[in-house]
C-alpha cells in the first residue's frame, strides 16, 4: 500500500521544483493510475495540475506536448492525427478505455519508461526530445537509457521533420498490454529509423535495421517483390541485433517471429506514403 | 401464457440501474471492524512460531487471531447440501499453509490503515516446506498435502486418501469396452487440458456480520448459498446453526465463485470475539488468488467407431487438480464424465476414469459448467477429430451418434432423455453461421483465413435425488402477494422469472407481487443457486406453491359465498363448481363471484379468517439435460497465429423459455466467458507456487472489442418434469466456444491446439512445426 | 487535509488523507453507486465525471480536485433512467455491478460522439468490462439509446 504524508498543489514549476527537492521522499504526481500498484511511501507528493502543462501545440518547427496532458488529449487531438500519419493520436487509442486515457498523464508515462509502452515506441522512432524543468531538452533515446532522478518533466517535443512513420503492435487480448510494439519512419531523405518495444526491458532503436532499410530502399523505382525481398533480409537483422525476451505473455521466439511480421508492415505502410 | 416465454423486465432493474445502495459494502454499517488476513507467502509451510503482540500494539487494532484462537474442528467451505460430498479439511486458521496466499491470521482494526500496518507487524516463522506444484506428480509424492488424521469424507465410494494426496479416485463402466475397442476399425484419442479459470465475477468476496440483540450472529453476504453458510458457519465456529441468521442482499455476480464459503469465516469469527461489527471486503487480488477457480483438468479420450461414423466405445480418463483443498472436488470430476460422454449415446461401450488430487495451488471449486465444461472440451475435440479421420462432416458424425429423445442414457445414470431439440438446435446453427458454403475453411487474402468450427453440449437441470427447494406465497391483506423462495438472485434475475411462475400461475399481474430477499431465518430452505437447479427446482416449487395457494383462495372464497352451507372441501376446489380467474373466485352453476381483495381482507381480518399462505416443496428423481449446438467463424492471421471471432452462433434447448431477456442474457454471457476460457484467460504460476495471473491486468477477460458478435437462438422442447416444461440456462452455454473455436481453428490452419487458451503463439508454433515435419 | 469538492453540483468539505483516492472519499460521502472492482484500472467500474469527463475514480487523488466538479451516478438520475430504461429492457442489466461505471461512460459518450457507429461506440467503452452480458444486450441497448431522436 503506498502512503502520502503531504499533498502540494503548487502553481508555478519553480515552486513545485523547491519542493520535490527539499526531502528525500518528495515526488511528482503523473496520472497517478498505478499508484497504488506500489507500495511507495512518499513524503511531499507534489501535484503539477496546476502549473499549466496541460497543452499541445504546434509552431512551425516542432510540436509541444505538456507533461500533464492526457492520453485522451493525445489521440483525439487534431494536430497530431496531422502529422506522421498520425502515429502519436493513435498509438494510445487502444488502451484500457476512455476514462483510463483520461486519467493517465503523457509525462507520468514518459517518466515511467515502461517497456510495453504503446506512446513511447513511435516517438522514440521521430526526433523527440524530453524538456526537464532544470536538466532542459535531451533527446528522448537519451532519456530511455538515464537512471530514474528527481527532475520534472515539462514537455515533450516532437520536431516536424516530415516523417511518415507507422507504429504496429501485436496484442492477443484488446485490453492487454502489447506482446511487442514497432515503429518506422523515414524522412524525405529516406533516412529511416525503427523502434522496438515490449521486447522485455525498454523500447529501443534498431540501428542496424535502419541503417539497411536506409541503404536499401533510398531509390525511388523499386519493384514491389525488391521491396519483399528487403524487408525479408532486414527482418534477419532486426531478430539479430535486438533482443527479445520471454515473459508470461510470450516466449522470445514468438517476439522474433513477430518482430518480422511486425517490421513488414510497418515498412510497407512507410512506404505506401 | 401471459408472463412465461415473455421478456419481462427484471423487478430491482431500475433501482439497480440508478445505483442505488444495493450490495453488501453499501449497506453494512460504518463502525464495522476491517479485517484483513496475513497470506502466506509460501506454497507449503509450517507455522513455527507466530508473535502478535506489536500488532496489537498498533493503534485501532481490536484484535489478532491466529490458530491458536480457532476451533479444532475440520469443515469443508464447499456450499454443498449434506452431508457435504467434499472432505472436512479446513480449519479457519491452520498451523500449517498449503498454497501462497492461504489465511496465517487475522487482523481487526477500526480503519483499514491500522489494519495494514498491525499486519505488517506481525512476526512469523515458518518452516518452509517442500510443496507439490505439478498434479500430474502429486499422487504419492512425499509431499502430503494433508498429513493429519482427523482427515474426514462423509462418503467413502469416493476412495479419498489424503495420505497419497488423492481426493478422488474412481471408474465407471459400461458395456464390453475393450472387445470394443478392438473391434473399432477407426480410433481417435488425444489428451487435452483446461486451465483453472477464474470466475471474474465483478463484485469480489464479501461478508459483514455483527450480533443482534438477542446475541445472535448476522451474517450478511455475497453468497449464492445462505442455507449452506449457516449450516458451515456453524461447524466451523461450533455454535447452533439457531444463532446464525444468514442474509444475502444483491450480488455482484458469482458464476459458481460464491457456491463456497470463502470471506464468511473471517468476520464472524472476529464478531463473535469482539461482540462487534465486522466486515471483509476480498480485493480483486485476493479474489485471484485467495479463492478459487475452476479445476485445471487433463483429459486423454478415446474414441472407436467403424468407417461409416458409427460411434460405438468412449473412454475417458481424468485427472483433476484440486489444489491446496477440497471443495467440490470429488462432483466436478464426475461430471466431466457424466456430462460428456451422455452426448453420444449410441455408443454401446464406456469407461470413465477419474482421480482428483491435491496440490499446494489454490483450491478449485465451482465456476459454471463445473466439470462438464472440461470433458466436452476433450470429448467434443475427439470427436470432430474422428470426424477429419473419417472424412465426415461433423454435422453429420453428430446426428449419427448423438443422443436421442426417450433414450436411456447409461453414462448419466440411467436417466431418460425426455425432452430435446439437438437436431433443430444443429439444423439451425448451421444455417445461420453458412456452414454448407464455409466448411472447413476460405482463403480470404494470402495472410488471411476464416475458417468454421463446432460443438455440442449438455448440462443438467439440478442435482437429481438431492436438491430439494422450498417455495411461499403469502396472499397479503390488500390482495398482493408475498413470494419467498431460498435461491439466491445474483443478477442471473431468478426473483423475476420465479415470479413469472407465480404469477402465471396464479393468473395474477406481475406487479401484484413482492419477493422477498434471501433470509436463512424466513426464508424457505433452498440449496441455493448453483448446478444449473434455480429455474427447473425452484420453479417447481413455486409453481407448486402458487397452486397451493390457489386453492386455498379457492376454498377461502367458496366459504364466504356459503358460510351457512356445509360444502364438501373437494366442492371448493373442484374446477367445474369453483374457480379462480386471478381476481375473483367465481362459482360456475350461478356465476356468482368474490372479489379476491375481500377474500384478502377477510382471511386477515375475521374471526374464521385463515391467512392464505401457499407452500410448495420440490425435489427431482431426474435432473433434465439442456442442450445446444455452438458455432464459430474465425478469422486467422497465417503470418502471427492471431485470430479473431468473426460471428458465434449458439442454439439452445432450454425446454419452455420462462423469460426471454433472460435466457438470451445467460446465453450471451456464458458464450462469452466460453470465449474468454478459449482464447485467453490465461493462469499462470511461477516456479515457486505463486500465482502471476492475479489481477485484470495479467488476466484477460474479454472485453467488448475482443468480442463483437455472440447470436444466440432458442428451439424449445417441452421437459414434462420441468415448470411450464422449463429446464436449466445457466451452465449450458460455456461449453461450447472451447472445442469450436479449437475445431475453427484446426480448418483455418491445421493445428489442433489441445490445452486451452488456445494463444496465437500456440497456433503460429503448431504451424510451423507443421512445416518442418511436412519439408521432411 | 481538506478538500473542497463540488460533488454533484454541492459543494462539500471532505476531511481526507493526502492519499485517499477520489473513489474512497466519494463513498463516505455516500455516493455508494461508485463501485470498486480491479485496483488496477482495468475494469471501468469506478468511472465518474470530473469536470464532465468520464474518469477512473480510483486513480485520482482526492486532494486533486480540490474545487474541482465531480460527477456520480446519484447526479445524473435522469440521464440514467433515459439509457437504463433500455438497459433494462434488453435484460442487460444482470448483477449490475458495472452499470454505475457503464451508464457514467455511455452517457459521456453520447455527449461527446455524434451518430457513433458500433465500432466507435466500442472503442469509447473498451475500458468498462462486464463479465456477465457478453456485452451483446449492453450494445443494443446502447445502440437504441444513441439513435434515439432527441426531444425537442
Amino acid at each position: 500500500m503506498f502512503t502520502i504524508r503531504e499533498y502540494a498543489m503548487p502553481e508555478t514549476l519553480d515552486e513545485a521544483y523547491t519542493i520535490l527537492k527539499s526531502r528525500k521522499g518528495n515526488q511528482i504526481l503523473g496520472g497517478c493510475a498505478w499508484l497504488r500498484l506500489g507500495k511507495k511511501r512518499i513524503n511531499i507528493a507534489v501535484d503539477l495540475t496546476k502549473c499549466g502543462l496541460d497543452y499541445i501545440r504546434e509552431d512551425d518547427e516542432q510540436i509541444e506536448i505538456g507533461a500533464m496532458t492526457s492520453y485522451r488529449s493525445v489521440e483525439t487531438c487534431d494536430i497530431l492525427k496531422k502529422y506522421f500519419n498520425g502515429v502519436i493520436a493513435d498509438s494510445v487509442s487502444s488502451i484500457i478505455g476512455t476514462q483510463f486515457r483520461n486519467t493517465v498523464t503523457v509525462g507520468g508515462s514518459v517518466y515511467g519508461r515502461f517497456g510495453f509502452s504503446d506512446f513511447l515506441t513511435p516517438l522514440l522512432a521521430l526526433d523527440t526530445s524530453v524538456v526537464l524543468y532544470k536538466r532542459g531538452s535531451i533527446s528522448l533515446e537519451t532519456f530511455m537509457t538515464m537512471p530514474y532522478e528527481k527532475e520534472i518533466i515539462e514537455k515533450i517535443v516532437i520536431k516536424k521533420d516530415g516523417r511518415k512513420s507507422s507504429y504496429q503492435m501485436f496484442r492477443n487480448s484488446r485490453g492487454d498490454f502489447p506482446i511487442l510494439n514497432l515503429a518506422a519512419s523515414r524522412t524525405e531523405a529516406g533516412q529511416w529509423i525503427v523502434t522496438v518495444g515490449a521486447r522485455g526491458p525498454k523500447a529501443i532503436r534498431a540501428e542496424k535495421t535502419a541503417a539497411f532499410l536506409s541503404d536499401k530502399l533510398s531509390q525511388n523505382a523499386l519493384k514491389a517483390e525488391d521491396v519483399e525481398a528487403v524487408i525479408q533480409e532486414a527482418g534477419e537483422i532486426l531478430v539479430s541485433e535486438v533482443t527479445f525476451t520471454s515473459n508470461m505473455r510470450a516466449s522470445a521466439e514468438y517476439r522474433r517471429i513477430l518482430g518480422k511480421v511486425l517490421l513488414g508492415k510497418a515498412v510497407r505502410e512507410v512506404m505506401a506514403c | 401464457m401471459r408472463y412465461v416465454s415473455q421478456p419481462v423486465k427484471k423487478l430491482d432493474g431500475m433501482p439497480i440501474i440508478k445505483g442505488k445502495p444495493l450490495y453488501t459494502n453499501d449497506l453494512a454499517p460504518n463502525e464495522c471492524l476491517i479485517v484483513l488476513a496475513l497470506r502466506s507467502p509460501y506454497a507449503y509451510a509450517r507455522i513455527k512460531s507466530i508473535d502478535t503482540s506489536k500488532a496489537m500494539l498498533v493503534k485501532g487494532v481490536e484484535c489478532v487471531l491466529t490458530y491458536k484462537d480457532v476451533p479444532h474442528v475440520r469443515f469443508t467451505n464447499a456450499g454443498q447440501t449434506y452431508p457435504e460430498c467434499s472432505a472436512y479439511d479446513r480449519l479457519i486458521l491452520d498451523e500449517y499453509v498449503r498454497y501462497v496466499g492461504d489465511e496465517v491470521a487475522l487482523v481487526a482494526a477500526n480503519n483499514e490503515k491500522a489494519a495494514q500496518q498491525a499486519l505488517k507487524m506481525i512476526k512469523v516463522e515458518y518452516e518452509v516446506l517442500e510443496p507439490v506444484l505439478d498434479y500430474k506428480k502429486a499422487v504419492d509424492n512425499p509431499t502430503i498435502v494433508h498429513n493429519y488424521d482427523d482427515y474426514f469424507m462423509h462418503i467413502p465410494s469416493f476412495n479419498a486418501d489424503n495420505k497419497r494426496n488423492i481426493v478422488v479416485d474412481g471408474v465407471e463402466e459400461h458395456g464390453d469396452v475393450e472387445k470394443e475397442f478392438a473391434e473399432s476399425e477407426v480410433i481417435a484419442e488425444g489428451e487435452y487440458e483446461v486451465q483453472a479459470q477464474e470466475q471474474c465475477m465483478m463484485e469480489s468476496f464479501r461478508t459483514y456480520t455483527y450480533l443482534d440483540h438477542m446475541n445472535r450472529l448476522v451474517v450478511v453476504s455475497s453468497t449464492q448459498v445462505p442455507f449452506h453458510v449457516r449450516r458451515s458457519l456453524a461447524r466451523a465456529l461450533q455454535i447452533p446453526q439457531s444463532r446464525i441468521r444468514v442474509v444475502k442482499p444483491r450480488i455482484g455476480g458469482g458464476f459458481g465463485a460464491k457456491q463456497t464459503i470463502v470471506s464468511e469465516y473471517y468476520p464472524a469469527i472476529v464478531t463473535l470475539k469482539t461482540g462487534k461489527a465486522a466486515k471483509m471486503i476480498y480485493s480483486r487480488k485476493e479474489t485471484f488468488s485467495c479463492s478459487n477457480s475452476r479445476h485445471q483438468m487433463c483429459i486423454k479420450v478415446r474414441v472407436g467407431a467403424d468407417k461409416e461414423g458409427n460411434i460405438h466405445v468412449i473412454e475417458l480418463d481424468t485427472l483433476s487438480n484440486q489444489g491446496a483443498y477440497g471443495e467440490h472436488g470429488t462432483t466436478t470430476i464426475g461430471l466431466s464424465g457424466h456430462k460428456a460422454i451422455p452426448l453420444y449415446n449410441q455408443a454401446r461401450a464406456h469407461r470413465f476414469k477419474y482421480r482428483g488430487v491435491y496440490t499446494n495451488m489454490m483450491p478449485a471449486a465451482a465456476f459454471r459448467g463445473y466439470g462438464a465444461t472440461q470433458g466436452q472440451f476433450a470429448l467434443e475435440s475427439t470427436v470432430n477429430k474422428l470426424a477429419h479421420m473419417l472424412n465426415m462432416d461433423p454435422l453429420l458424425l453428430r446426428e449419427k451418434n448423438m443422443l436421442r429423445m426417450g433414450e436411456i442414457m447409461p453414462a448419466y445414470y440411467n436417466e431418460p432423455l425426455n425432452s430435446s431439440a439437438l437436431d433443430r438446435c444443429i439444423q439451425r446453427g448451421r444455417d445461420m453461421i453458412g456452414w454448407d458454403e464455409k466448411y472447413p475453411c476460405k482463403e480470404i487474402s494470402p495472410t488471411k483465413v476464416r475458417a468454421v468450427g463446432m460443438s455440442i453440449s449438455m448440462q443438467g437441470s439440478g442435482i437429481s435425488n438431492v436438491d430439494t427447494a422450498g417455495a411461499e406465497i403469502k396472499l397479503n391483506d390488500d390482495g398482493f402477494y408475498t413470494l419467498k423462495i431460498g435461491a439466491t438472485d445474483m443478477g442471473t434475475g431468478c426473483d423475476t422469472s420465479m415470479t413469472q411462475i407465480a404469477a402465471e400461475t396464479l393468473l395474477a399481474d406481475i406487479d401484484q407481487f413482492i419477493v422477498a430477499g434471501v433470509d436463512t431465518d424466513i426464508s424457505p430452505f433452498d440449496p441455493g443457486s448453483y448446478a444449473s437447479s434455480t429455474t427447473y427446482v425452484t420453479g417447481m416449487a413455486v409453481y407448486n406453491a402458487a397452486c397451493d395457494l390457489k386453492n386455498k383462495i379457492i376454498t377461502a372464497g367458496a366459504k364466504m359465498m356459503y358460510p351457512e352451507r356445509f360444502l364438501d372441501e373437494t366442492d371448493k376446489v373442484n374446477p367445474k363448481k369453483f374457480y379462480f380467474d386471478g381476481s375473483r373466485v367465481m362459482e360456475v352453476s350461478t356465476g356468482k363471484t368474490i372479489a379476491l381483495h375481500d377474500i384478502a381482507v377477510h382471511c386477515a381480518g375475521t374471526s374464521d379468517g385463515n391467512y392464505l399462505n401457499g407452500t410448495g416443496f420440490y425435489s427431482s428423481p431426474v435432473s433434465p439435460p439442456p442442450l445446444m449446438a455452438g458455432f464459430v467463424e474465425i478469422e486467422l492471421d497465417k503470418e502471427t497465429g492471431k485470430f479473431d471471432i468473426v460471428d458465434y452462433v449458439g442454439v439452445v434447448d432450454c425446454g419452455t423459455i420462462i423469460n426471454s431477456n433472460i435466457v438470451r442474457g445467460q446465453t450471451e454471457g456464458g458464450i462469452c466467458q466460453g470465449i474468454g476460457l478459449a482464447m485467453y484467460e490465461d493462469v499462470q504460476y511461477d516456479a515457486k507456487g505463486r500465482m502471476m495471473t492475479d489481477s485484470f491486468m495479467q488476466y484477460k477477460i474479454p472485453n467488448r472489442v475482443d468480442v463483437k458478435k455472440i447470436r444466440v437462438e432458442f428451439e424449445s422442447s417441452y421437459e414434462p418434469t420441468g415448470p411450464y416444461g422449463a429446464k436449466s440456462i445457466g451452465e449450458i452455454v460455456i461449453n461450447t466456444p472451447g472445442p469450436a473455436i479449437a475445431e475453427a481453428v484446426y480448418n483455418a490452419c491445421g493445428v489442433r491446439v489441445t490445452s486451452l487458451p488456445i494463444t496465437p503463439e500456440k497456433v503460429k508454433m503448431g504451424m510451423m512445426k507443421n512445416e518442418l515435419e511436412k519439408r521432411k | 487535509m481538506l478538500v473542497h469538492i463540488f460533488i454533484n453540483g454541492e459543494k462539500r468539505k471532505v476531511h481526507c488523507q493526502p492519499d485517499a483516492m477520489l473513489l474512497e472519499v466519494l463513498r463516505d460521502a455516500g455516493c455508494k453507486s461508485v463501485k470498486c472492482g480491479c485496483d488496477t484500472t482495468n475494469c471501468g467500474l469506478c468511472t465518474v465525471w470530473l469536470d464532465g469527463k468520464p474518469v477512473l475514480s480510483c486513480s485520482v487523488p482526492a486532494a486533486r480536485v480540490n474545487e474541482r466538479h465531480v460527477t456520480t451516478l446519484e447526479g445524473i438520475q435522469d440521464e440514467a433512467e433515459a439509457f437504463g430504461k433500455y438497459l433494462v429492457g434488453e435484460g442487460a442489466e444482470q448483477c449490475g455491478f458495472c452499470s454505475p461505471g457503464l451508464i457514467m461512460n455511455v452517457v459521456a459518450m453520447k455527449k461527446e460522439l455524434d451518430h457513433p457507429t458500433d465500432d466507435e461506440i466500442r472503442h469509447y467503452l473498451e475500458g468498462n468490462l462486464c463479465r456477465c452480458t457478453g456485452y451483446m444486450g449492453q450494445m443494443r441497448a446502447i445502440r437504441q439509446y444513441v439513435d434515439e431522436e432527441v426531444e425537442a
